[in-house]
């Protein structure tokens, strides 16, 4: 089988979500990867070096450079006729776009896969990760997009690919980017990158206090910031810090739970991390049964008490 | 203006999923369903667009079984003007309700058609995607602002890392994220007057589209259990098991 998997990329550099889906389409075939974007000569040698890839499409235009779903789908589309299955990752942008190739192509997409299990089957989660399913494809060509947490990152050197330039119809009309507001994290990781996770919730009271008491923690460990879905709606941080089912999906090495109670809704988005460790004062808080190491303390103590001993 | 709003009746969100014991799915008999919450937003938006003036008329629609009728109404007395339901008892995919839907727009002719970013059954994410693509038309997924200018429409998307602004030319496809708004809830005597709203009832084979599954699924389990691991006594011995993980 040959498979066609979709560079996320910001024009310059790739983004780590990919080696995940590079990894998933080596399980399925031969693997091609697609640098879709404007000027982006730099991702596709740099796509053209990740272990596992064997040829790299780039298709440079300028439609193609904010990754309008409208531009990009028609692109992918035209290019199947070569390959048997599309995979893109189960990011913003990649979920954006997959279903929209699978329409162009009269196919159903499979969501969020978690594992391979053969040529046409695989596993996803649906209900929010209380149940995996396993589904098998009727289709002549596969969609797919790959959940980053459940596969290895493919190495990003190692691999020698010739880049081939490609080219679709450009500019559908439809749609225009506007504008991206990006929250400037500083030196912090990318949560959904990090190693190390520090995540706060809803006993944090107000942003201040989230501040004061998540951040040097956060800045000690040279870890990523989370919150849950409680903290994020009391306003104590942004959206874009928020784990769980309606958020994002981690798994880093250590996730750390500051005040978090462990609702299934946050549960669905961190299970999944090698160590987690938890720091409650209700010694009855559901996020015991998850944490492998758990302190019932009261976190106003605790936590600075933590940052300064590390 | 026409606005359409496809809804979903689904799992109570507040439910906890039961997986059945042999494994043919999650076991949906004597469960409370309600309207899919992504989807409530989206007719919140509607009603919202359509008391600023910028739209005349919601048409809900809904595709599944005779219950959905339930969760039209709901829309109904939330502010939808009329529903059409598509009734079949088959689970039909989300490129076979693209389709239908996309018969029902060559139909309808709305402005803006208005859904939620995913279902909290089969979370695909897939609909209003496929919509947009058979329909040949933009599409802004995970909305958190909707503005309507003319014959155009802004929309601020949630993305990895932060919002994204793009413009799309109407009519167009908008998905719904959490922030986009609060749903209102529907007032008795609004609940009384949408029980005397038009409701049409239609078949998929009238609008000539083959909801025959691609997908098939083989099984479906519990996730893997994680174990409790153990408490420690105080931060010092907290501090201990950090530094032992290496990461500190």
């Amino acid at each position: 089988m040959n498979t066609l998997v979709l560079v996320e990329h910001d024009n310059n550099s790739v983004n780590d979500a990919t080696l995940a889906v590079v990894t998933a389409a080596g399980q399925i075939g031969e693997v091609t990867a697609l640098v879709a974007g404007n000027d982006c000569a730099s991702v596709a040698e740099e796509a053209g070096k990740i272990a596992g890839v064997s040829k790299v499409l780039k298709a440079d235009d300028a439609a193609y450079g904010d990754f309008l779903a409208e531009n990009v789908a028609p692109l992918v589309a035209g290019l199947m006729d070569g390959y048997d299955a599309f995979l893109a990752p189960a990011t913003t942008s990649g979920k954006n776009i997959a279903p929209r190739v699978a329409a162009h192509l009269d196919v159903m997409q499979i969501s969020d896969i978690l594992s391979v299990e053969g040529d046409k089957t695989f596993t996803r989660p649906i209900y929010a990760g209380n149940a995996i399913a396993t589904v098998q494809s009727s289709d002549p060509k596969l969609v797919i997009t790959v959940r980053g947490t459940a596969f290895e990152k493919a190495a990003t050197e190692g691999g020698s690919a010739a880049i081939e330039d490609a080219s679709g119809p450009g500019d559908a009309g439809l749609s225009s980017f506007v504008s991206r507001e990006v929250a400037d994290g500083g030196d912090r990781p990318e949560l959904a990158s990090a190693n190390v996770i520090v995540s706060g919730g809803r006993a944090l009271k107000d942003s201040e206090t989230f501040e004061q008491i998540i951040n040097p923690l956060a800045d000690k460990l040279g870890a990523a910031i989370g919150a849950s879905r409680a903290a994020v709606d009391a306003g104590y941080v942004p959206n874009d810090y928020q784990v769980g089912q309606t958020g994002k999906i981690v798994a880093p090495e250590v996730y750390i739970a500051i005040g978090i109670s462990g609702a299934i809704q946050h549960l669905a988005g961190m299970k999944d991390s090698k160590v987690i460790i938890a720091i409650n004062k209700d010694e009855d808080a559901p996020i015991f049964q998850v944490a492998d190491i758990g302190l019932v303390a009261d976190l106003y103590n605790a936590v600075p008490e933590l940052t300064n001993a590390l | 203006m026409k606005i359409l709003v496809p809804v979903k009746r689904v799992i109570d969100y507040n439910v906890k999923p039961r997986v059945k014991a042999d494994g043919s799915g999650v076991d949906l008999a004597n469960v409370k369903m309600s309207m899919n919450p992504f989807d409530e937003i989206a007719v919140e938006e509607a009603i919202r667009i359509k008391e600023a003036g910028k739209a005349e008329e919601i048409v809900a629609v809904s595709i599944g079984p005779a219950k959905a009728q339930e969760t039209l109404r709901t829309a109904l007395a939330m502010g939808a003007d009329r529903a059409i339901l598509v009734e079949t008892d088959e689970e039909v995919e989300p490129l076979a309700v693209a389709k239908i839907l996309k018969a029902i727009a060559d139909e309808e002719q709305p402005g803006l058609v208005l859904l939620g970013k995913q279902s909290i059954s089969d979370d695909s994410n897939q609909t209003g995607q496929m919509l947009a693509a058979l329909m040949g038309r933009p599409q802004g997924t995970f909305a958190n602002t909707i503005e309507i200018d003319g014959d155009s429409v802004s929309v601020k998307r949630e993305i990895d890392g932060g919002l994204e602004t793009v413009k799309l030319t109407i009519p167009a496809i908008v998905t719904t994220d959490l922030r986009l708004n609060e749903p209102r809830y529907a007032s008795l005597p609004n609940i009384m007057k949408a029980k005397k709203k038009p409701l049409d009832t239609k078949t998929p084979g009238d609008f000539g589209v083959d909801i025959a599954p691609r997908l098939t699924t083989t099984h479906v389990a519990e996730p893997p259990v994680r174990q409790a691991g153990e408490k420690v006594e105080d931060v010092a011995a907290l501090v201990e098991k950090i530094k032992a993980l290496g990461i500190a």
